[in-house]
Formats: structure tokens, C-alpha cells, sequence
């Protein structure tokens, strides 16, 4: 189906603060969503938009298709329920890292761990807005929040191993400035089948500025990413001179430069997003700054059978074979007597 | 007055004991449904340890089965048995206080010997001395050892000979009570389709349990319940999960949607899920999800996408489900959330039964947050008002919490099977494509209902969540104005659903001196107590309680004309508080009952006597 950015735009007045990360997301979900509509042929209204709580749950009320706004942390099993209720639907879910991972980490690893055919936009910006600037399950080791006066005593999350360690079949990263690759990633989770999970890193300009400013940085983006793509040698950089290959001493992924120590694009590995193995992946997802870069675009994308179209399926075969076939007929069967 | 010789003559009471392994509920089960069979009235309650498998011979690990069967009206499963089997020391320990004065005691002789008497905790080596059942009539059956040489020829290993004693001591009952074989050899047939090697033995030894009875004179009467004339018409033995799976699955038969269950295992809930997940041929969908939460949300996020949605849970399981029953208040979807109470707080008393959820029921949300409540009465009546339920939460858009308990959800009884074309159609206010009138909060003037319109439906694309809506277009409002309309307007439509619920009926005259007023599992003990006076012609008349909130229109009406009204319940008196609420000038005497069993009949009809004297 045809439609532009403008038939996605809900007619609610946007309440995120000026500079918010969240803007550059909704910016690439209303250009993925007429390219999703066109290449899988889909009508606006099998959209549905589901969310929690935080500010990016408000998400739904701004787009003009289905939208549930749920209670918090419970996204994901609320949208697993209008998936299964019905598998027409194309289903959204708009989750934050304290929804997701801290209050709804539970739903969050089962929806994974099931397959179910949804995606995911987990926006991460590392602390608590709405509530004003708390610490999150992301914030860094350390970290001066209102309710951390003295620093953060415990490790966070890296999202992306939680999810590779769920055997999650689709792991995307962007960066709420890189628009054009936010909608590509969005364009490729709606075609996955599987639970697709998008972390957008997201800068809160009130409680976390420059949240990811050491990646964002429009000087210094492309030394300190890498954004992978399926097919191609892991080659980054501004003037795309480093890569990455195994160290096979350690077993652990290393940054070469080309054309030193006689180093060559062939030397550099290859992503492959598709290997059911989730060890290199995981690996990829892990990467950390300053040493290695952090890996943008599609990390893992497998295919697994779908929760949805097991239930669906088992459905089918179990109406196929029953001698019942109504409520009557149920009433009806097994030990039963006449009295005359 | 002399109940004994009464029972003798219309019912009997028979408790089967023995360790949790023995197959004391099957045992039970075939006698009640042969009794059924034959057309007696039947009632049953299985009283089972929270331990799967305690350790063999102790106390903890007993499992009772009793089963009331009778001539007349039966809807209790008795208070206390005439015949207990026990087949060890323990089953005989844990369930003597169950026992009539002079109830005939079946004991396995094999079973009782120094070692085991001591295990299961007797001071001396006299257990029935003891136990103060030394002028009972006792049959020492050396039931092991009989069951040993019964299949000695079987080829069965020692293991599944001895598990078979079961059926020799249900076949002792079927001489007393002269019982016939072919339900329970048809039961074989069908049980052991993949091993029918099981068959011909199991028959052997229920065959020879009798004989053994009938040649020893093992006891010195046999019994026969006349039955009554029964209503024409096909009937069957049902539980009360069973039944409430069933009318969930009618519900949504009627309404011609899919039915949706997000669940979470727990005591005693958990076999509604179990039961539903079979009838996946009847458009059920079934998810065991990863908690009480998800079990709600899954099915609030199915309600919006249109099936008819359902979780299943106990107490503590309600307990979680509390915010997002608020949630399915604000988005005012169709939601049926089953609670199967237990003993509480906290884990309490998991395999017992309780009603202590009522006030969670009504009132443990933030916010004002009303609901609609109505609690089933029996084993076969949670499939009407499961069915109800379901045509209440998706005519009038709201969540509904069914109460029913332990005690109804495990017992079972005779029903006469209903047909679906005596039932009511539900008719779910769906909004049709092309509506260009819809507004996601306008509402019908009869219900106050807003209407449900379904993802995947052009043009009717709209946002919903737990901010408070505004009152016609359902955007997110802040507005106080609106907030107080919001609310004022979810209570008004709660409270509308009164007009779609029958009158609360009396058993008995309508007016008298004392009205009993009960609601829920307790229906058999309540009307069997009151059912004796009234015939002792006693001024004592009965109102049950189905639809709680909000409660039927003529309730002020039928508390006038009783010089006293006594609630009773199995709680501390949360009816009772919540009448008083709304009924400030009534005066409700109290009779509560907190042990995790039923009440008695015995103890009812004492308390009543008094208040009537």
C-alpha cells in the first residue's frame, strides 16, 4: 500500500523536551512505516503500536494507526497478547531501558526467548526521565544520579547480551542521530519473523546529556563505531582503514589497522548476521569504548519458527483431527447417562 | 434427633484414605460416578496434602476423597462419613475426627504393624483404642496381601500388583452398597487403551475385593440408596473447574469470537488452564505465560485486539493482577478474571478452600476502580456464571472477577447437561467498518458501555491507555472536570449492570424469623442446614448470594421482613462489613469460619437453632 509520512502522524501535540532523542526515532519510524507498508503490503490499519511506561511510551499516542499505552514494564506481554489475538497485525512495541530491563525485564527475555513476532524499539538513554532523573539498569558503574548522589554501585546491563543470551533471532543498534540507518534497521526488523529487537541510543537532553556523546559525536562517529552489515568485511573508521579480526590467542575480536603489519581487507572478518551461533555475536554486541568501537546496524537476524504461527499452527492441526467441534458437542462427550 | 439413622436410611458418607500415591481419588471418583450412573444424588470432595508425595506412612502425606451419595437432593459432600477407608495407620490417624460415632472403619490388616503404627505417630501400639474407635465395627481386610494373591498369576511385576489395592478395597464398598461392575470395567477399558494388560487384572481384583466382602460377612448390613425420579435428561458428572473452562469456552462460542486465556499455574486454579488448553479445537488459545502479570497483560493486550479474553488465577495471583485490572478498567475492555480462592494471606493454605479474596475482589485496586464481582455456588453452576461472566464483561465493557474456591473447584456432582440453544446470545457492541460516528469513549445510554473497536478495522484507528481518557474521544486528559466525570461515570456503569442480573431469590418465605445470607461455595452446607429446619417447620429462609457487585436490585427489599439476618461465611465477615456498607440500618448478625474447610451442616443447624430459640 501506498501511503507518505504524513498518513502516520497522529494529530496529539508532542510533549518531548526540546532535543530529545526520541524525536530522531519517531522521525525514522514515520519513514519506515510507508516503505514497511509498501514492500510487505500492508494496510495502516494492521498497525498496532503498543507501549509501557516512560517517555518514550508515550509513543503510541503520536502515531495514527492502532496504539495501546500499558502500565509499566508490562509491553511486552501485553503486546504478545494482541499478536496472538491476532497474528494480522504488524505489532510495535516501544519500550525504554527501565521499562524493558528493569521493571518488565521478566516479559521482556520470555518474548525473546518465545520468538514471538513482534518489534521491538527499546530506546536506551541510560536514567529514569519521566521520573526525573534516577539511574537506570544501563546507567554506567558510577554514575551521579538523584538517587545515586554518590555514583552508581552496580554494573549495568549491556542490552544487546541480554538478548543475544535469550537466543533473541533479531538484534539491531542505532543512534537516535543516524535517522538513515534507524530506518533501514526498522524496515528489516518489520520484515523479520521473530521478535525483533532495535535498541535506539538515545540522548536525554535534561538528565543524561551526551548520554552516548562519546559515539554521537559527528567528529569522531565513525572511528568509534562500526555499523555491520551482513555480507560485508567489518571495516570502519572515517577513512575506513580499521577492522576487526579474531585474536585467536585470546578468542576475542581486535581492532587492526589496514595496510600495517601487512594487513590486508581480507584479513578483516565478515558479519555474518545470519549464523545460528550466537558466539560472535555476542561478541560484536559487547563491543565496548574506548577500545573497540561500539557495532551499530543488525548484529543478528536468524530464522526460527514464530510463536504466533506455532500457536496458529497447532491450532489448525488440533481442529483438523477433533471429533468436537462445538460446545454442545463438549457438554456432550465422555461418561454420560440418560434418566428416563 | 438422630441423623445417623436418617443418613442410613436416604445417603451415605464414604471418606477413602491412604497415602497420597495409594489412589484414593480415583477410588472415590469410580464409586461417585457409578453412584451417579444409577441416579443417585452425588456430591464430592477431595481433600488432598500440598505435598505431591510426602514421605510414605506419615500423616502429612494422607489424601482423603469423600463422597456424599443419596436418594434426594445432595449438594454437600457430607460432614461426616459413615464408612472410612484407611489404608494405613496415617490415613486412619489424619482422618479419624472425620468419622461418625459408630462409622464403619476399612482398614488394609497388611499395613498395620508396629513399624507403621509408630511412623505415622500413635503413642501405643493401639491405634484404634486411640483413637477412641474401639466399638466401631472395624474390618481388618489384609488387603495387600489379598491383592498379592489375587494377581499372582497376572504376570504384573510386584510393583503394579500392589498398586492395585485400591480397586480391592473399592470393591469391598460395592458389595456394601451394592454397586454394579460396568461403569468402572468400561472405566478400565478406556484408562488403559495403551497398556491392556492392566485391564483384565484391575477387573480381578475389584471382582474379588467384592467377593472377599460378601464371604466374609464383612459387615452385617448392605446398603441401597433408592434413587428418586430425577428431571428427564442426559446427564454427567462435572467439576467445578471444569465447568468454569466450559462456560468460558460457551461464552465464547455465543459470542463468536476466540476465546483467549493468559495463565499462570497455581493451587487450585490451575486445571481451568489445563482443561481449556485441551479444547484448542474450540477456538482457544491458551498461553502459559511467565507470570500473574503477563498471565493479565496477555490477555488485556488480546482484549484489545478483539478475542474474548480470560486469566485464571488464586489469591496471591490476584494480588499481582491488581494494577492491571486497573488498567482494564481505564480502557474499559472485556476481561473475566477467575479467582479460585484459598487460604490466605501468602501462600496460606494452597489446597484448602477459603472466601477470603471477596474484599480484594471488590476493592484491591488504586484509585477508583470498581469492577464487576459475582461468585459461583457449586460445581456445575460456575459453568452459568462463568458463561455470565463472559456476557456481562463483553455487553458491558469491563472487567469481571468470578469468585469460586477450593472447595467447588475440586468437588463435583451430577449435571444435567444444558443446551447451548437455551442460552442467551452475547453481543459484544464491535463497531462495524466505515463508522464515521466512532469515538473510542462515547457510550450506549442502556449499559453506559463505550464501544470496542478492533485493530485490523479501517478507519477506526485509535489510541488507548492507562492515562485517564478524555470523556468522548478517549485522547490522554489531565482535565480535573473530566477526571471526576471519568470516574463518576465508570461507577455509574458498573452499577448498570444491575439492570441485566436477575432478583435475588429466597429459598423459603420471604419473610421469617432469621434469614441466613451466604454467597458462593457454601451454597450445599447453607441449604442443607436451613433445608432441615424449614422442614422441622422453623420460620428460617435462605438468600444466596451470586451477583456481588453490584448485588440485585431487590436486596433492601428482602432484608425487611426477618427478625434477624445472620451472614455466614468463610472469612471474617467481608460480606458481611461490605452489606453494611451499602445496608447501614440493617443489623447482620455474623457466623464466620476460618480453617480452610467448609462449614458443616451440623454446626450450621446448631447455630441457627440457637439464634432461633
Amino acid at each position: 500500500m501506498e501511503y507518505n509520512q504524513q498518513d502516520f502522524k497522529s494529530s496529539m501535540e508532542i510533549k518531548w523536551c526540546p532535543g530529545c532523542g526520541d524525536y530522531a526515532v519517531y522521525a525514522a519510524v514515520q519513514r519506515a512505516l510507508p516503505v514497511v507498508a509498501k514492500e510487505l503490503n500492508y494496510t495502516k490499519e494492521r498497525f498496532a503500536f503498543v507501549s509501557g511506561i516512560g517517555c518514550s511510551s508515550r509513543f503510541p499516542y503520536y502515531v495514527n494507526c492502532y496504539g495501546f499505552h500499558g502500565i509499566h514494564g508490562r509491553a511486552s506481554a501485553i503486546s504478545t497478547g494482541v499478536k496472538v489475538a491476532n497474528p494480522h497485525l504488524s505489532v510495535w512495541q516501544i519500550t525504554g531501558d527501565g521499562d524493558a530491563l528493569a521493571i518488565g525485564g521478566n516479559h521482556f527475555i520470555h518474548a525473546i526467548r518465545r520468538n514471538i513476532d513482534i518489534n521491538i524499539l527499546l530506546f536506551n538513554n541510560q536514567i529514569y526521565g519521566l521520573t526525573k532523573g534516577q539511574y537506570s539498569p544501563t546507567s554506567k558503574l558510577g554514575m551521579i544520579t538523584k538517587t545515586s548522589p554518590y555514583g552508581t554501585v552496580e554494573h549495568p546491563f549491556n542490552p544487546g547480551e541480554l538478548i543475544i543470551g535469550a537466543r533473541g533471532t533479531f538484534f539491531a543498534r542505532s543512534l537516535d542521530v543516524e535517522i538513515k540507518l534507524s530506518t533501514e534497521i526498522m524496515v528489516e526488523a518489520a520484515k523479520h519473523d521473530g521478535t525483533s529487537v532495535m535498541e535506539m541510543l538515545v540522548n536525554c537532553v535534561i538528565f543524561n546529556d551526551k548520554a552516548h556523546g562519546y559515539i554521537s559525536d559527528r567528529e569522531n562517529r565513525e572511528d568509534r563505531t562500526i555499523v555491520l552489515h551482513h555480507g560485508q568485511p567489518m571495516i570502519f573508521g572515517k577513512n575506513r582503514d580499521r577492522g576487526l579480526v579474531l585474536d585467536k590467542d585470546n578468542m576475542k575480536l581486535k581492532v587492526v589497522e589496514l595496510g600495517k603489519n601487512g594487513i590486508t581487507e581480507n584479513d578483516i572478518l565478515v558479519h555474518n548476521a545470519e549464523n545460528q551461533d550466537t558466539g560472535i555475536h555476542m561478541m560484536l554486541a559487547g563491543m565496548k569504548m574506548p577500545e573497540m568501537p561500539v557495532a551499530l546496524g543488525i548484529i543478528r537476524k536468524v530464522n526460527d519458527k514464530t510463536y504466533d504461527d506455532n500457536v496458529r499452527d497447532q491450532l489448525e492441526e488440533v481442529k483438523a483431527k477433533a471429533k468436537v467441534h462445538c460446545v454442545d458437542d463438549l457438554l456432550n462427550s465422555g461418561a454420560t447417562w440418560e434418566v428416563e | 434427633m438422630d441423623i445417623t439413622k436418617r443418613i442410613e436410611i436416604d445417603d451415605v458418607v464414604i471418606r477413602f484414605s491412604g497415602d497420597s500415591g495409594d489412589g484414593m481419588q480415583l477410588t472415590g471418583t469410580l464409586f461417585a460416578d457409578t453412584a451417579a450412573l444409577l441416579g443417585d444424588g452425588v456430591s464430592t470432595f477431595p481433600d488432598y496434602p500440598a505435598e505431591i508425595r510426602a514421605p510414605q506412612g506419615t500423616v502429612s502425606g494422607v489424601s482423603g476423597f469423600q463422597v456424599h451419595i443419596g436418594s434426594g437432593i445432595i449438594c454437600t459432600p457430607g460432614d461426616y462419613c459413615d464408612v472410612l477407608i484407611a489404608m494405613n495407620p496415617a490415613a486412619l490417624r489424619a482422618n479419624a475426627k472425620w468419622a461418625k460415632k459408630g462409622a464403619t472403619i476399612i482398614v488394609d490388616a497388611d499395613e498395620f504393624n508396629e513399624k507403621t503404627v509408630q511412623r505415622a505417630g500413635f503413642a501405643t501400639l493401639n491405634p484404634f483404642e486411640e483413637l477412641g474407635l474401639q466399638d466401631n465395627n472395624i474390618i481388618m481386610a489384609p488387603i495387600t496381601s489379598l491383592t498379592k494373591e489375587s494377581l499372582k498369576d497376572s504376570g504384573l511385576d510386584n510393583k503394579a500388583i500392589v498398586r492395585s489395592k485400591n480397586m480391592f478395597a473399592l470393591g469391598i464398598c460395592y458389595f456394601i452398597y451394592d454397586h454394579p461392575f460396568e461403569f468402572t470395567f468400561k472405566y478400565f477399558k478406556n484408562k488403559f487403551k495403551k497398556k491392556p494388560e492392566l485391564i483384565e487384572p484391575n477387573k480381578k481384583v475389584l471382582v474379588d475385593g467384592y467377593n472377599y466382602a460378601a464371604n466374609t460377612h464383612a459387615h452385617a448390613n448392605t446398603y441401597k440408596v433408592i434413587s428418586k425420579k430425577k428431571d428427564k435428561g442426559t446427564y454427567r458428572s462435572i467439576s467445578g473447574n471444569q465447568a468454569t473452562a466450559w462456560g468460558l469456552i460457551a461464552a465464547a462460542e455465543k459470542a463468536n469470537l476466540p476465546l483467549f486465556c493468559g495463565s499462570y499455574p497455581i493451587t487450585p486454579a490451575t486445571n481451568i488452564l489445563e482443561e481449556l488448553a485441551i479444547h484448542k479445537n474450540l477456538n482457544v488459545k491458551t498461553l502459559q505465560v511467565e507470570d500473574e502479570i503477563a498471565g493479565i497483560c496477555t490477555a488485556i493486550g488480546a482484549a484489545f485486539a478483539g478475542n474474548f479474553a480470560v486469566t485464571t488465577t488464586s489469591g496471591p495471583g490476584l494480588s499481582l493482577k491488581s494494577e492491571a485490572l486497573g488498567l482494564a478498567v481505564m480502557t474499559e475492555l472485556p476481561l473475566v478474571v477467575v479467582d479460585v480462592q484459598r487460604g490466605g494471606p501468602s501462600t496460606g493454605l494452597p489446597t484448602k478452600t477459603e472466601q477470603s479474596d471477596l474484599s480484594q475482589a471488590l476493592y484491591g485496586r488504586n484509585g477508583e476502580c470498581p469492577v464487576v464481582v459475582i461468585a459461583a455456588s457449586s460445581p456445575s453452576d460456575c459453568f452459568h456464571y462463568a458463561f455470565q461472566s463472559g456476557k456481562i464483561a463483553m455487553e458491558h465493557m469491563t472487567p469481571v472477577i468470578l469468585l469460586t474456591d477450593g472447595f467447588i473447584a475440586n468437588g463435583s456432582e451430577p449435571w444435567k447437561i444444558p443446551s447451548m440453544k437455551d442460552y442467551p446470545a452475547i453481543s459484544p457492541p464491535i463497531v462495524p467498518e466505515g463508522d464515521a460516528d466512532y469515538k473510542p469513549y462515547k457510550r450506549d445510554a442502556l449499559r453506559l458501555a463505550r464501544r470496542w473497536a478492533l485493530p485490523e478495522t479501517k478507519g477506526l484507528e485509535h489510541r488507548i491507555g492507562g492515562l485517564e481518557k478524555d470523556f468522548i474521544s478517549g485522547e490522554a486528559s489531565h482535565d480535573p472536570v473530566n477526571h471526576q466525570k471519568m470516574v463518576d461515570i465508570r461507577a455509574a456503569k458498573v452499577a448498570l449492570v444491575q439492570d441485566f442480573i436477575p432478583n435475588q431469590e429466597i429459598i423459603g418465605e420471604t419473610g421469617g424469623d432469621l434469614l441466613v445470607v451466604g454467597w458462593g461455595g457454601t451454597f450445599g452446607h447453607l441449604f442443607s442446614a436451613v433445608d432441615y429446619l424449614q422442614k422441622e417447620g422453623k420460620k428460617i429462609s435462605l438468600a444466596h448470594f451470586n451477583y456481588i457487585n453490584p448485588l440485585p436490585k431487590n436486596t433492601d427489599e428482602i432484608f425487611k421482613n426477618f427478625k434477624t439476618i445472620i451472614v455466614c461465611e468463610l472469612n471474617l465477615g467481608q460480606f458481611a462489613d461490605y452489606l453494611r456498607t451499602k445496608f447501614y440500618n440493617v443489623r447482620f448478625e455474623q457466623y464466620n469460619k476460618v480453617q480452610g474447610l467448609p462449614f458443616t451442616v451440623i454446626e450450621l443447624k446448631e447455630k441457627f437453632e440457637q439464634l432461633l430459640k
